[in-house]
């Protein structure tokens, strides 16, 4: 059940022209899909009023999660499972296993980060990404207004709002 | 981002009013107060004769004066030192965020001439009672309290000298530290407020080279003097680590000060180009360096916990197993990695006051617990510990560092009008 998805591409020169016409564009009500462009423009996630990222708090559960689980590995294996007196200490001493735990901690943090990063972000391998425009990758910042969420605005009126922010081009962009 | 040019007040003064002063006069007034009966009881209190005559060794109320003296000496010295050098790390990192607050960080260095004085006149005071290594006897091969070990350090604090004479090297070294810090932070100071009236970037150029100096000298110079001022009072003891340690310490201290002014100044409306962009910027400096003083205290003990060589481990051993220092390791831990850690890791905790107010305070307080614990243990023993005398030294010397630390910001401008980089740190953005 393939759907065709028809948008309005508007390409931009310059980041500053860029950030002015974002509030341009969602102050006459048009919803931007996404904007493309070919350096991290600073600050540009406050202008499409992006809400915060919750990765820190994935990053977080799956750290204490590492710290858990390594924790209870450790004390585990040495404790119960096999108990072995090592260097004369304890079985259960608690500071040779700090190493251990951090190390957990750090690679399940950063392991879970990504994953989740991926997976929210639609980043699989097989994924078919959509190229907009070819220049973004170039010197060219692109706007992409998907046509079906703005249904209520006539295309022409998207259109003549786009040129007059400040677009040097306003395509059209089809997918399959 | 689409800036505009910003109209700050950039000839802006700090204002040392009386109300301030009033709060900082109170302050000391209690620590004072606190400061008189801790000694007043330790006079009167005794309690601890048995225990000093077993030892062979009477104890007198005055070494944990000194003791107490030597604690916050080095502790903010530390403090004052890590000002200059933070602002020299702008410099040298050619880092424009910061523009608006490096004088800020700068004007903890006024506490440096009174810190050099206080340390060199408390040395010859406590002496003895400080130091094992300054009794002559520990270098006379006839005396049966020949300590080979010592003696094989002697020349560390002797030379050219005769061991056990005049420590010659070691007043040369502290002498000299203080003297290059207090000289560095001179040229700084000249500099920067040379610039207000030059323009220009000559000034900019000027600092930057003399930073690289600074720090080169500042790397050497703050690893001996934690060996000197610190690591010594153990004298058999050593840690190879340790002057990081010392300095990781200071760091995080350092830190939280500069933090506590900066949100200071913004409360009494000035500094109005420093906005949570910047707050934050100084709260993960206090975050990542808070773990990473966590991490050279735990690689030092972990090392001596695991290989368990007697030499080593006597130093823990002296602190973990003593009712008066024991749980004090705890809250060392608790005030300066657990609570920062957990407190500090989101991002609204380091951009809002409230939170990053109460870190800096637990971490100045937690910094100088472990300074307590490097040095009371080794110079006081069973008769040390945290009372009235250690609060309100404490609190006298907080005052009095305030205050001149206060008073220096005042003579100046606030904001450093003529730096290339003002325009940067404005749009400072995270």
């Amino acid at each position: 059940m393939e759907r065709d998805t028809h948008f309005v591409t508007g390409v931009y020169e310059d980041e500053d022209v860029l950030l002015q016409a974002i509030t341009q564009v969602r102050s006459s009500g048009i919803k931007i899909h996404e904007v493309y462009s070919p350096y991290p423009v600073h600050g540009i996630d406050d202008y499409l009023g992006y809400k915060r990222s919750k990765l820190p708090i994935a990053a977080f559960l799956f750290g204490l999660l590492g710290t858990t689980l390594a924790l209870t590995m450790q004390f585990y294996m040495m404790k119960f499972d096999w108990p072995m007196i090592i260097g004369g200490k304890d079985y259960g001493a608690f500071p040779d296993f700090i190493p251990v735990t951090f190390e957990l901690t750090v690679l399940l943090a950063s392991f879970g980060m990504v994953g989740v990063f991926m997976v929210s972000t639609n980043l699989k391998p097989w994924a078919q990404p959509r190229i907009f425009d070819l220049r973004i990758t170039d010197d060219k910042h692109v706007m992409a207004i998907d046509i079906a969420n703005n249904s209520a605005m006539e295309l022409a009126k998207i259109e003549e709002i786009l040129k007059s922010s400040g677009a040097s081009e306003v395509n059209k962009k089809s997918f399959e | 981002m689409a800036h505009h040019v910003q109209h700050y007040n950039l000839d802006q003064k700090f204002d040392f009013t009386a109300a301030t002063k009033k709060i900082v006069f109170t302050v000391l007034g209690i620590g004072a107060a606190l400061l008189i009966i801790g000694v007043l009881m330790a006079i009167f209190g005794g309690g601890h004769h048995e225990a000093a005559e077993a030892e062979g060794h009477a104890f007198h109320w005055y070494e944990r004066l000194y003791a107490n003296l030597w604690i916050n000496n080095v502790y903010f010295t530390g403090i004052a030192i890590i000002g200059v050098f933070f602002f020299a790390i702008q410099y040298a990192a050619q880092a424009g965020w910061s523009t608006a607050i490096i004088r800020v960080m700068l004007s903890l260095g006024n506490w440096l001439p009174i810190a050099g004085v206080l340390m060199i006149v408390t040395f010859f005071v406590a002496n003895h009672d400080l130091f094992h290594w300054t009794h002559a006897y520990l270098f006379d091969k006839s005396s049966p309290e020949y300590d080979s070990i010592i003696d094989g350090k002697g020349a560390f604090f002797y030379w050219p000298m005769a061991k056990g004479t005049f420590p010659v090297f070691y007043i040369f070294r502290m002498v000299l530290f203080f003297g290059f810090w207090v000289f560095f932070f001179k040229k700084f100071q000249q500099f920067t407020y040379n610039e207000d009236i030059i323009g220009g970037t000559s000034s900019w150029y000027k600092i930057r080279s003399w930073s690289a100096f600074f720090l080169i000298f500042f790397a050497v110079s703050s690893s001996i003097s934690a060996w000197d001022w610190v690591m010594s009072i153990d004298t058999h003891w050593f840690s190879t680590l340790f002057g990081w340690y010392v300095f990781s310490s200071w760091f995080v201290a350092g830190l939280s000060t500069i933090t506590l002014i900066v949100i200071f100044l913004k409360s009494q409306g000035l500094l109005e180009m420093v906005n949570e962009n910047h707050v934050h910027d100084l709260g993960k400096f206090i975050f990542g360096f808070t773990i990473f003083w966590t991490y050279l205290w735990f690689s030092q003990f972990l090392l001596i916990y695991y290989a368990n060589i007697p030499e080593e481990t006597v130093y823990f051993i002296e602190r973990l197993s003593s009712d008066i220092y024991g749980p004090f390791i705890f809250v060392n831990l608790g005030l300066n990695f657990v609570l920062p850690f957990l407190l500090l890791m989101t991002r609204d905790s380091k951009r809002h006051g409230v939170f990053l107010k109460l870190v800096c305070a637990l971490i100045i307080a937690g910094h100088w617990v472990d300074f307590f614990l490097m040095v009371q243990p080794g110079t006081l023993g069973h008769n040390g510990g945290v009372g009235f005398m250690e609060v309100g030294m404490f609190l006298v010397y907080g005052a009095a560092f305030t205050f001149v630390v206060l008073s220096g910001l005042a003579k100046g401008n606030l904001v450093p009008k003529n730096h290339p980089m003002l325009e940067e740190s404005y749009n400072h953005h995270i």
